[in-house]
C-alpha cells in the first residue's frame, strides 16, 4: 500500500516536472514545505501561510499571501480567488520565480519577462480589470510603506501620485487637462518597467537547483 | 501700465544683486579650490624633498639668503622695489603648472570632437606624457621623479579610490561579491604564480642571457604584474558604457584584489632577502592575507562609522562638512597603510559605510560639494597618474630585454584568458545569471594593468633586486600594452559583439516602487519556501540597520525614512531644482514630467472643468503675467540672505530646510490648480499659509486666496502676513497710511518712496531680514499691499472681490 503511494506520487512528481520545469529533487523540497504548512493535510488555506513567522515582518504580506490564492496565477484563464489550495497549484505559484535558463533564445526571454511582469502586474490589480489604476496604485504604495510609521501614509499617496504621472506621461505623451488617464495597462506595465531586468531579478534559488532539468523543461 | 513698471523695477535690481551674489560665491569657490589643492599637494612637497630631486636647490637657496643678509648688515644698498626669487615658490609653482598641465589637457581632449571617441584619454594622457618628458630631457633638464611612489600612493592614489568607494553600486557590488571575490583573489593568485613560475623557467633557457634571474624575484614580478588596476579599469570602462555587471565584475575585482597583492608583494619581498620558503611561511601568508583585507575594510568601517558620526552634529557648521568626510576617509586609508593592511579595502569601505548616513545627515550642498571634490580630485589624479607614466617611461632608465619583455605580456594575456574560463566555469556552476563567453571574454580582455603596478615595481630595492631597470621596463611595456592595444579596441570589440550596454536611463520612481516591491516579494516567497536565502538574510540586516544603526548615526527624524520616501524626496527636490534654475515657472511643477497634471489622473469626483460653461479664459499675455509674478516670488526665496557669516554660505531655504522648500513647491502647486480653477470660478478655499513667501505669491497672484487669507485673520493686521517677519507698529502705520494714498489713487512715484521709506524703517529694527530684503520687500509689498487692486484691474478679472473690500482691513 504504502509502495503504491509512493510509486504513485513519484508519477504525480515526474508529471509535474514535466510541466513545471522544476526538478523532481525541487518538487520533493517544495512537497515537503507544503505538507508542513499545511500541517499534512492536501489543501493549504489563508490561515496556513498567514501563520508563517517570518512573514510577520512582510509589509506586503497580505498581498504576497493573496497571490497564491488568485485563479489568474494558476494558469487558469478565469478570475477571482480560491479559497484553498493544493500542492499543483502552490507549485505553479512558484514557476513564477524560477530562475532564467541559460541560453535560452530571445523569444524565450522575453515571455519569461512578461510572465513574470504579469504576475507583479496581478499583484497590483487587485479588481482583476486588467488596468491599475489610481486608487490600486496608491494601496500598493501604503501597503510598501505600511511598516514606515505615519510618514510613510503620508507621503504613499504623493509618491504614487508622482508614479501614476510618471507612467501617464511616458505612455501617453501629453495629454490635454480634459483627458483622463484611467490606469496602468499591461502593455503601459510593460512599457514603464522596460529598462528593469526583471528576468534577472525576479528569482528564488530553490534548494539545489538543477538548471539543466529547468532548461528540458523549458524547452519542451 | 502702472502695474507694468512696477513689475519690472525688483527684477532689474534682483538680477543686478543676483549677480553680486553670483560672483561672491564663485570667488569662495575658487579660494576653496585653490586651498584644497594646495593642502592635497603639500605632502608632495616634502616627498620631493625626500628624494633628493631639489637639495641642491634648497642649498642654493640657503646660500642666496645668507648673502642677502650679509649685505643688509655691512653695506646699505637702494632697497630692492621688485625682486625674482623663483626657488622660494618653485615647489608649489612646479605643483600647480603640472596640474594646470593635466586639466588643459583634458579640456582639450573633450573640445577636439571625434578624437575621444576613438582614443582612449588615458592613451592620449601617456602621450602627452611622454611629449613633456622629452621636452624636459631636450632641454637638457634631469626629468624629476614624477611618479615617486610615496606621491602615488599617498597622494594621486586615495582620491581615486575613495571616488570609487563612495559612489560604488552597492547592490550589484554585493549580489556579485562571489563571483568578484573569487577573480580578485584566486584569479590573482593564479596570475601570479602562473606569470612567475613560467618566467623563471623561461629564464632558465639557455641563451637568453637571463640565467641569474632567481624564482622568488621572478613571482614576486608575477604578483605585481598580474593585480589589474583600478585607475586604468576605471578610465576605459567609464568611456565604452559597458552593462553593469561586466562593469562590477571589472571594476570590483580590481578594487578587491589590492589585498592579494599587497600580501604577495610584502611574502616575496621579504623571502627574497630570506632565501627558502617554509610551508609554515605559506600558511602565515594565508594567515597575513585575511588579516590585510578583513582589516583593511575594519579600519574602513570604523572611520566610515566615525564620519557617519561626526556629521549627525554638523549641522550648525555645514561648510566644514564636507571636509569632515575627506578627512576622514584619508585617515582611514592612512592607518591602514600605517599597518601594511589593504588601503584601497580601506577606502573602498569607508566611502561604503559612511555613505547612506552621511548623505542623509549633510545638507543637500554639502553633498553636492562632496560629489564634486570627489569627482575634481579623481579625475584631475587620473590625468596626472596617466602624465606621469608618459613622463617616467621617459626618464627612467631602461633595460630592455626582448625575451623578457615578450614573455611577460604573452604570458599575462594567457594567464588572464585561462584564469577567467577556468573560474567562469566553477562559478556558473553556482550563478544564477550566468556569464556567457562574451562576457568571458570582456572580463578577460577588460584586465588593464597601471600606474600601481609601475609604482610597486618602482618602490623595490636596487640593492636586493638587481634586475629592477629589467623589471619596470617590463612593466611600463605591459602598461601600454594594455593600455594601449587592449583599451583601444575593447571599444570596437564590445560593439562587435553587441555587448549589451548600459541603460541610460534616469531611474524612475516606478522601477524604484518595484525595486522595494521585489525585494519584499522575494523575501516573502522564500519564507514560504521555507529557505533561508539572502534575500532573506538581506531583510534581516536591512531591519538591523533601520532599528539600531540608523537611529544612532543620523540625525533628526530622517532615520525612519524608508529608502522609497528618501528617494522620492531626492527625486522631488531635483525637480524642484531643476525648474528653479532653468528660469522655473514657465512650466509649474508637476511632480514629474509636466506634460500630463494631476488632474489627468485624479478619478473625476468632481465633476470635471466643463468646457461648456464658456467662461472667460485667461489669454495667454495674462497667463503668461501671472506666471512672471509667480516666478518672481519664487526666486526670492533663493534671495534672501542673512549677514555674511563664516559657517554658512547662504542661510536660505534652500540650504538647511529643504522640506520647507518642498512645501513651498506644493503650495505653488495647488495655486497652479487654482489658476486654472480660477479660469473657471471654481473658488477652493485654500489652507491657511504660514510661509511668508507664499503669501507673497497668493497675495501677488491670486485675489481670491488673498480674500481667504482676510478671511481667516481677522482682526491681525494682514501687513503681518505680507512681510517676512513681524513689523513694528510704527511701520504698519506707515504702511496704513500709504495704503490709504494708495486708495485715493496718488502718482506711482510717491507710492514707490513710501514703500522705501516704510521699508528702510522695517529694515531698520528688524536684523533678521538681512540686507538683501530690501528691494524685494520693496517690490512685495507694492504687489501686496495696493498694487492688488491694480493687478485686478489688470487682468480685469470679473472676480467676487472688488477694490473697497481690498483695502478694508488696513484701515484702523
Amino acid at each position: 500500500m504504502g509502495a503504491s503511494q509512493s510509486a504513485g506520487t513519484e508519477h504525480e512528481f515526474q508529471d509535474l516536472a514535466d510541466r513545471t520545469g522544476f526538478s523532481l529533487e525541487q518538487i520533493g523540497n517544495i512537497n515537503k514545505r507544503f505538507r508542513q504548512l499545511s500541517n499534512n493535510e492536501e489543501t493549504l488555506s489563508r490561515e496556513d501561510l498567514a501563520s508563517i513567522p517570518a512573514l510577520d515582518n512582510n509589509p506586503i504580506r497580505a498581498q504576497i499571501i493573496n497571490a497564491f490564492f488568485d485563479k489568474r496565477n494558476l494558469h487558469q484563464n478565469e478570475t477571482g480567488t480560491v479559497q484553498e489550495i493544493g500542492f499543483e497549484e502552490f507549485l505553479m505559484v512558484m514557476t513564477h520565480f524560477r530562475p532564467a535558463a541559460m541560453g535560452i533564445t530571445e523569444e524565450e526571454r522575453e515571455n519569461l519577462r512578461r510572465d513574470k511582469l504579469r504576475f507583479l502586474f496581478n499583484m497590483h490589480d487587485t479588481d482583476s480589470d486588467g488596468t491599475i489604476n489610481l486608487e490600486e496604485y496608491r494601496r500598493v504604495v501604503e501597503e510598501l510603506l505600511s511598516k514606515a510609521g505615519t510618514i510613510g501614509q503620508e507621503t504613499a499617496k504623493a509618491i504614487a501620485d508622482a508614479a501614476m504621472l510618471e507612467v501617464a506621461s511616458t505612455t501617453r505623451g501629453k495629454m490635454e487637462p480634459d483627458e483622463f488617464y484611467e490606469g496602468i495597462t499591461f502593455e503601459n506595465f510593460l512599457q514603464i518597467l522596460n529598462t528593469f531586468d526583471i528576468e534577472t531579478r525576479m528569482h528564488v534559488r530553490f534548494l539545489h537547483m538543477d538548471t539543466a532539468t529547468l532548461r528540458c523543461g523549458k524547452s519542451k | 501700465m502702472s502695474v507694468r513698471v512696477v513689475l519690472h523695477s525688483p527684477s532689474g535690481s534682483r538680477s543686478f544683486l543676483e549677480r553680486g551674489l553670483l560672483l561672491l560665491v564663485m570667488l569662495i569657490f575658487l579660494e576653496g579650490t585653490a586651498l584644497t589643492l594646495g593642502a592635497a599637494s603639500s605632502p608632495d612637497i616634502s616627498a620631493q624633498d625626500n628624494t633628493g630631486g631639489h637639495e641642491h636647490l634648497d642649498d642654493h637657496q640657503g646660500i642666496a639668503g645668507s648673502n642677502d643678509r650679509t649685505n643688509y648688515t655691512y653695506t646699505k644698498k637702494a632697497f630692492p622695489v621688485l625682486s625674482l626669487d623663483y626657488h622660494h615658490i618653485q615647489v608649489p609653482f612646479e605643483i600647480s603648472l603640472w596640474v594646470l598641465l593635466a586639466s588643459l589637457m583634458k579640456l582639450g581632449f573633450h573640445l577636439i570632437p571625434r578624437l575621444s571617441s576613438i582614443v582612449p584619454e588615458s592613451c592620449l594622457l601617456i602621450v602627452v606624457g611622454l611629449l613633456v618628458g622629452g621636452l624636459i630631457k631636450l632641454a637638457g633638464e634631469e626629468v624629476p621623479p614624477v611618479l615617486d611612489s610615496n606621491l602615488f600612493f599617498l597622494c594621486l592614489l586615495p582620491p581615486i579610490i575613495l571616488d570609487a568607494g563612495y559612489f560604488l553600486p552597492i547592490r550589484p557590488f554585493m549580489e556579485n561579491i562571489g563571483t568578484i571575490l573569487m577573480f580578485a583573489v584566486v584569479g590573482t593568485l593564479w596570475n601570479a604564480f602562473f606569470v612567475g613560475g613560467l618566467l623563471y623557467a623561461v629564464c632558465q633557457i639557455e641563451g637568453t642571457y637571463l640565467s641569474q634571474v632567481e624564482l622568488l624575484p621572478c613571482l614576486l614580478f608575477g604578483s605585481i604584474i598580474s593585480a589589474v588596476d583600478p585607475v586604468a579599469v576605471l578610465a576605459v570602462f567609464e568611456e565604452i558604457h559597458i552593462n553593469e555587471l561586466l562593469h562590477i565584475l571589472v571594476f570590483g575585482e580590481s578594487l578587491l584584489n589590492d589585498a592579494v597583492t599587497v600580501v604577495l608583494y610584502h611574502l616575496f619581498e621579504e623571502y627574497s632577502g630570506a632565501g627558502e620558503v617554509t610551508p609554515m611561511d605559506v600558511v602565515l601568508g594565508v594567515i597575513c592575507f585575511l588579516i590585510v583585507s578583513l582589516g583593511g575594510i575594519a579600519v574602513g568601517a570604523i572611520y566610515g562609522i566615525l564620519a557617519a558620526f561626526t556629521s549627525r552634529f554638523t549641522s550648525h557648521t555645514r561648510v566644514i562638512e564636507p571636509l569632515f568626510m575627506f578627512v576622514y576617509s584619508y585617515m582611514a586609508y592612512l592607518s591602514a597603510e600605517m599597518f601594511h593592511l589593504s588601503g584601497i579595502m580601506a577606502l573602498i569601505a569607508c566611502g561604503a559605510v559612511m555613505r547612506p548616513y552621511v548623505e542623509a545627515n549633510i545638507s543637500h550642498k554639502s553633498h553636492t560639494t562632496v560629489k564634486y571634490f570627489l569627482k575634481m580630485w579623481s579625475s584631475v589624479s587620473e590625468t596626472l597618474i596617466f602624465i606621469f607614466l608618459g613622463v617616467a617611461t621617459v626618464a627612467g632608465p631602461h633595460a630592455w630585454n626582448w625575451t623578457f619583455v615578450s614573455v611577460t605580456v604573452i604570458l599575462c594575456l594567457v594567464s588572464r584568458v585561462i584564469g577567467v574560463v577556468g573560474l567562469t566555469f566553477i562559478i556558473n556552476k553556482f550563478r544564477i545569471v550566468k556569464l556567457t563567453t562574451k562576457d568571458q571574454f570582456i572580463v578577460a580582455y577588460g584586465g588593464l594593468r597601471g600606474a600601481i603596478a609601475f609604482s610597486l615595481g618602482y618602490l623595490l630595492d636596487k640593492d636586493l633586486f638587481p634586475m629592477r631597470t629589467m623589471f619596470l621596463t617590463a612593466i611600463i611595456t605591459e602598461i601600454f600594452f594594455t593600455v594601449f592595444v587592449q583599451g583601444m579596441t575593447i571599444k570596437p570589440l564590445v560593439d562587435l559583439l553587441a555587448v549589451k550596454k548600459k541603460q541610460e536611463a534616469k531611474r524612475s520612481i516606478n522601477e524604484e516602487i518595484h525595486t522595494q516591491f521585489l525585494d519584499h516579494l522575494l523575501t516573502g516567497i522564500e519564507d514560504i519556501c521555507g529557505h533561508y536565502g539572502h534575500h532573506h538574510w538581506k531583510d534581516k540586516l536591512n531591519r538591523f540597520n533601520k532599528k539600531y544603526i540608523k537611529k544612532c548615526l543620523i540625525a533628526g527624524e530622517r532615520y525612519k525614512e524608508p529608502q522609497l520616501i528618501a528617494f522620492y524626496h531626492k527625486m522631488e527636490f531635483k525637480q524642484a531644482i531643476e525648474l528653479v534654475e532653468s528660469g522655473g515657472g514657465v512650466k509649474l511643477p508637476s511632480a514629474v514630467p509636466s506634460q500630463v497634471s494631476m488632474q489627468n489622473i485624479q478619478p473625476k469626483k468632481l465633476p470635471p472643468p466643463v468646457a461648456e460653461r464658456a467662461l472667460p479664459q485667461f489669454t495667454k499675455g495674462r497667463e503668461e503675467e501671472i506666471r512672471k509674478i509667480l516666478r518672481s516670488n519664487l526666486q526670492k526665496t533663493r534671495q534672501r540672505l542673512r549677514s555674511y557669516n563664516r559657517h554658512t554660505l547662504v542661510a536660505d531655504p534652500f540650504e538647511d530646510g529643504w522640506n520647507d522648500f518642498l512645501l513651498k513647491k506644493q503650495r505653488l502647486i495647488e495655486l497652479e490648480k487654482k489658476m486654472t480653477e480660477m479660469s473657471n470660478y471654481l473658488t477652493v478655499p485654500g489652507a491657511i499659509p504660514d510661509s511668508p513667501t507664499m503669501c507673497r505669491a497668493r497675495l501677488a497672484s491670486d485675489p481670491n486666496a488673498f480674500y481667504n487669507i482676510k478671511a481667516s485673520s481677522d482682526g491681525v493686521p494682514t501687513i503681518q502676513v505680507d512681510l517676512a517677519s513681524p513689523q513694528s507698529p510704527d511701520s504698519v502705520n506707515m504702511l496704513n497710511e500709504f495704503s490709504k494714498e494708495g486708495a485715493t489713487g496718488q502718482s506711482l512715484g510717491q507710492r514707490e518712496g513710501a514703500t522705501g521709506l516704510g521699508q528702510r524703517e522695517g529694515a531698520d529694527r528688524d536684523e533678521d531680514q538681512g540686507l538683501m530684503m530690501k528691494p524685494a520687500g520693496k517690490g512685495e509689498k507694492g504687489e501686496g499691499g495696493n498694487k492688488n487692486p491694480g493687478l485686478m484691474r489688470c487682468l480685469s478679472d470679473p472676480g467676487p472681490s472688488n477694490e473697497d473690500e481690498e483695502d478694508e482691513p488696513f484701515l484702523p
